[in-house]
Formats: structure tokens, sequence, C-alpha cells
């Protein structure tokens, strides 16, 4: 990887703010690398090179603007957000010629504060995957190691990140789409409180799910991305009102973890989970230790639920929320159809997939008269009682700790025959969107099996990122750092 | 739980989707395998828990009802698979 694109945010802003590097040179670099390595991974499904070097250009001849956070920085979209004049699929052949006309409002809050949109990331389609092996256009390799996956639905931007052809990228999660793809590459994902980052302009999957996040390669970068996203979206009903607190204060200095109670909930920690995955993690734990933190010991109870309650909740949701997808005002349209049935019928058939196509109909059968009291309102039960398993905890212990995924990142084509499996992988992220609750994926080593990344999970009460952010900053400050991936 | 390749039929018509004849059994094991693994929610008693439907809040948000003109009609208009240049274009309904 060459030098300048081995540097982290908050580096390569300082150089940008200093004028010791030209936004141009910086975007180039990017670029560069970008060439270099897409052939390899193929994290990327737009590049927007030449927007990118022209807004570059013209910001190096205004000057470097310090009440700008992120001047002149080189970042990476998840097609899931929609971004004005670039074109936005969210990784489906229904959406292939879509070229939005206004920007997601998190866009926007990254644009205002200077970021260089780079390209948009490959991703599942519709960001139903864990694995970036459900995208229409291309699959996506881990940089660790290309018969791998990168994990998913965020699999692109994790990739984009962990290979050094970004500063940042945004990812969302649904049911772990930031976390899992972050445990996988090796890098910081962070999934904020519900309600903390305005959804608007996020294509919609599970509505009361979805969340996007920064993907990045250390905890203060996710912290300087993060508090350009966060805040209140008056056109976003589910926009938390609250002050955003200063994240990047919160882990600018790293010291010690006296005085903090670490939940380890036994359900993350027993059957189930590799012994590469287990042995990493609680090293990560026993620092945490030799720095002053309690271990508690804590339970989650309804941890079992969770994939069953998640599944039925989010493909209720999604047989909603693609209801729209009907070929009428943007998107696919069938040839030659001659009533409007047909029309709707045929260009949903030719432009989901296959995976879309499984969950709508899971999502409509659930909903179904007769149906929706034995699952869809079930769940949504169930769904109370794993938060409130969240929230018993933490009146124990200040976070909760966990393997973000119970093994490192699996082949390419491992789970594609069966979609249970596959669906099994997120045990460990799913409970956190159930609960609303904020969470991050850290990079703790590499396992000692596969060599490939482990990531510690850490969960946090509502809207405690800082706190989140501060104890993964530390951690981090005191664990080995992981190297360039081979493919970097 | 058992799901019937006609029965996929019938939710694939519901959700305006097409499946083929080849298709519907694969989906139907495999429907039935997921509904199956979601049926263990009925070992707990949830009789008296109220159902979450959502980890917010949902505040109406209240705007002066004003017309504006947020987009032009042409940008609008560039994503429909057809238009005339005013409306969007549809096969003919009567």
């Amino acid at each position: 990887m060459s030098q300048l694109c081995q540097l982290s945010l908050t580096e390569i802003r300082d150089l940008l703010r200093d004028k010791k590097i030209s936004a141009r040179e910086t975007t180039q670099a990017c670029l560069d690398r970008i060439a270099q390595t897409e052939p390899a991974i193929a994290a990327l499904l737009h590049i927007a090179g030449e927007n990118a070097l022209h807004q570059a250009q013209s910001m190096d001849q205004s000057g470097p603007d310090a009440t700008k956070p992120l001047w002149g920085v080189p970042i990476i979209i998840k097609d899931a957000l929609i971004t004005k004049g670039l074109p936005t699929t969210c990784g489906s052949k229904i959406l292939e010629n879509f070229i939005p006309v206004y920007d997601a409002h998190c866009v926007t809050a990254l644009k205002e504060a200077g970021a260089i949109i780079l390209g948009k990331a490959n991703m599942d389609e519709f960001a139903m995957g864990s694995s970036t092996e459900n995208s229409a256009f291309k699959v996506t390799a881990n940089p660790w190691n290309p018969a791998h996956v990168p994990g998913g639905s965020s699999g692109g931007s994790a990739a984009s990140v962990a290979s050094g052809q970004c500063f940042a990228s945004i990812g969302t999660d649904t049911g772990g789409s930031i976390r899992q793809p972050a445990s996988f590459c090796g890098v910081v994902g962070v999934k904020p409180t519900y309600g903390r980052v305005s959804r608007r302009g996020l294509v919609a999957y599970g509505s009361s799910l979805d969340q996007a996040g920064p993907m990045t390669r250390t905890v203060r970068d996710a912290a300087e991305v993060l508090q350009v996203m966060a805040g209140h979206d008056a056109k976003d009903s589910t926009s938390i009102n609250a002050p955003v607190p200063d994240y990047v204060a919160a882990c600018a200095r790293p010291e010690d973890l006296k005085g903090l109670r670490l939940g380890m909930p036994e359900e993350y920690w027993g059957e189930g989970l590799s012994t590469e995955v287990s042995a990493a993690c609680r090293a990560a734990v026993d620092t945490a230790v030799s720095l002053g933190a309690q271990i508690v010991p804590v339970s989650l109870p309804h941890t079992k639920y969770a994939i069953a309650t998640y599944y039925i909740l989010a493909m209720a949701e999604a047989s909603s929320n693609l209801a729209r997808f009907d070929g009428v005002r943007y998107g696919r349209r069938s040839a030659h159809v001659q009533d409007l049935a047909t029309l709707y019928t045929r260009s949903r058939s030719e432009g989901f997939g296959d995976e879309v196509k499984r969950r709508i109909m899971l999502g409509t059968y659930v909903l179904s008269a007769g149906y929706y009291d034995a699952y869809y309102k079930k769940a949504a039960q169930v769904r109370r009682l794993i938060r409130q398993d969240f929230l018993d905890a933490l009146t124990n212990c200040d976070l909760i700790c966990g393997p973000a995924c119970p093994t490192t990142a699996f082949a390419i084509g491992a789970n594609t025959a069966d979609p249970l499996q596959m669906y099994l992988t997120d045990i460990f992220t799913i409970s956190l969107n159930l609960s609303g609750l904020p969470g991050l994926s850290l990079p703790v080593g590499l396992g000692a099996d596969t060599g490939l990344p482990v990531g510690l999970q850490l969960f946090g009460g509502s809207m405690e990122e800082a706190r989140l952010l501060r104890t993964a900053a530390t951690l981090e400050a005191h664990l080995p750092k992981l190297p360039a991936p081979p493919l970097a | 739980m058992k799901i019937s390749p006609e029965k996929v039929q019938g939710i694939a018509s519901l959700a305006r989707l097409e499946i083929t004849p080849e298709q519907a059994p694969i989906l139907a094991a495999q429907m039935g395998d997921i509904l199956g693994y979601m049926d263990t929610l009925n070992e707990l008693d949830t009789s008296n828990v109220e159902p979450m439907y959502t980890p917010v809040a949902h505040v109406s948000v209240l705007r002066p009802d004003e017309t504006s003109k947020e987009f032009p009609r042409e940008d609008i208009l560039r994503n429909a698979p057809e238009n005339n240049g005013e409306y969007f274009v549809v096969p003919r309904i009567v």
C-alpha cells in the first residue's frame, strides 16, 4: 500500500489542513489505489474519479477550511445511500440506471464537512445478506484472502477501507451489516443508536432496524465521521432530537479503563464460537482487565430467539418497503408489457434477485391474514424481551462485550446454497438492532488458524456512543496493531 | 412447517412476483425450513408482553401546509422508464 493510503483519516486530514499535501494529491492517491486493488477485491460499484478530482482541485484553489472537519478527505459511500448525480443501485438490477436527485441526509452532512465522495461501495442486494455474494453486479473479496467473503451487507465498504482505497466508508447496519464485515476485514465499524443518524435517503430495507454508520481504520477516525453524521433531522420522524456529544474528545486521550464494568454475557462466550475467535477476543478482554476494567458476568437469556425474531420483522418490513419498486416512476421496467398488473409482476421478477424475492415472499407470508399474530406480532413481543435483556444487563455493567461473529470470514460460496445457515452467522450482531442500542466492532487480532481478522464487539446503552468510542480507543492503543492486509 | 409449491405460487402472486414451476418446489422447501426455524418463538409465553414495533417514539413531523417546488419536473421524470415530458406513462388500464 502506498504510504499515503496507509495513513489514518485523522492524519491525512491534518496534513491537508496544514497544506502539507493537496486535496488533489490525496484524491489521486486513492484513485491509484482503487485502480491497483479493484481487480482483486471488486469493492466498488461506481467510481466518481473525475468528479472527485474536479472537486479536489477547486477545494485546493480556495484553500483548507478549518471549520470543515473532513476537508479534502476521500470517502466511499455504500450504495444503499442515495447520492445526487451519482448512480445508486442498492446492489440491485431493479435500480441499475437510477440517479437520485438529492443526497441522503448523512451524505449532505459529510459533503458539508468537506469530504470528497470517491465512489459507491458494493453490497448485498437491498442489504439482504451476510457476505456481499448477493449483489446483482459482482462478488467482493476479502482483502485478507480473496477466497473469503468480506462479510455483508456492507462488504464493499469494509473491503474499501481495509485495502486503503479511502480513509473512511459509510455502511448501513440492519442486522449487523456494519459490525460483521468490519470484523471480517479488520476495520472499526460503528452501529449508532437507532435514530442517532438520520435515515432519510437510506434505501429502506427494515425500517425499524436500519442505521447508517462509519467504517474506518481507527477508532478516532470513526469518532470524527460519526461526529459529522449524527444529529437531528426534522424530515425523519425516527430521528432523535438530542444534542450530539463530542465523540472526538471522548477518544482523543486514551488512558486506562479503571472503573469500567464490562459485562460478559454467557450466551456470547460459549457454544458455537470458534476456538481462534474465542482466543483473540478473550485476549482483548484480558487487556481490558489489565487496564483496570472489572468483568461482570451478565445474561441475555433471549439471545437464541434473536435470529427468528429479526428475520420475521425484517422480512415483513422489507415486503412492505420493496412494494415501491413497480417499474412506474423509477427503476427497471419490463419490455413489451400490455397491462399494468403484468408490468408490476414482470418488472419486479426481472429486477429482483433470488434472496430479495425469498425475503419479500416470507415477509408477505408472515403478514398475511391468519399468520400475522403467529409471526409478526409474536416477533414484536419477543423483540421487547430481547431489548429488556440488554436494559437489565446494563443495570449491572457499563458496557457489554462479546465476539462480533462466531468465526472469521468464511469462504466464498460456503453458505450460498443454504439460506438458513447464512442467517445463523448473524447470531451475535442481530439482537442489538432489535433493541435499537449502539454497538462497535474493534479489530483485536488475527485468528491463529486462518490468519483472518477477529472483531470484538462492544454494546452500550442508548446514546452511549461516546463511552463505546472511548473504551474502544483505549483498548486499541494497548492492543497490537493489525498489519496491512496482503492485498493492500 | 410444510409449504407446498402451490402455496409458494399464491404468496408470489400476492407479492407481485413470478415464480417458475422449477423454482416453486425449491422455494417451498427453503421457506418451510426458515418458517420452521421461526416457530421456535412459540416456546415463549408472550401473552402479557406488549409488542415493540420500533425502538423510538415516532412523533408526527408537522410542517407548514405550503406547496413548494423542491425538484424540477424534468429531474424527477429523468429516472422514469417511460414519460411524455409531463407525466409518467404506464400501459392503458381501461
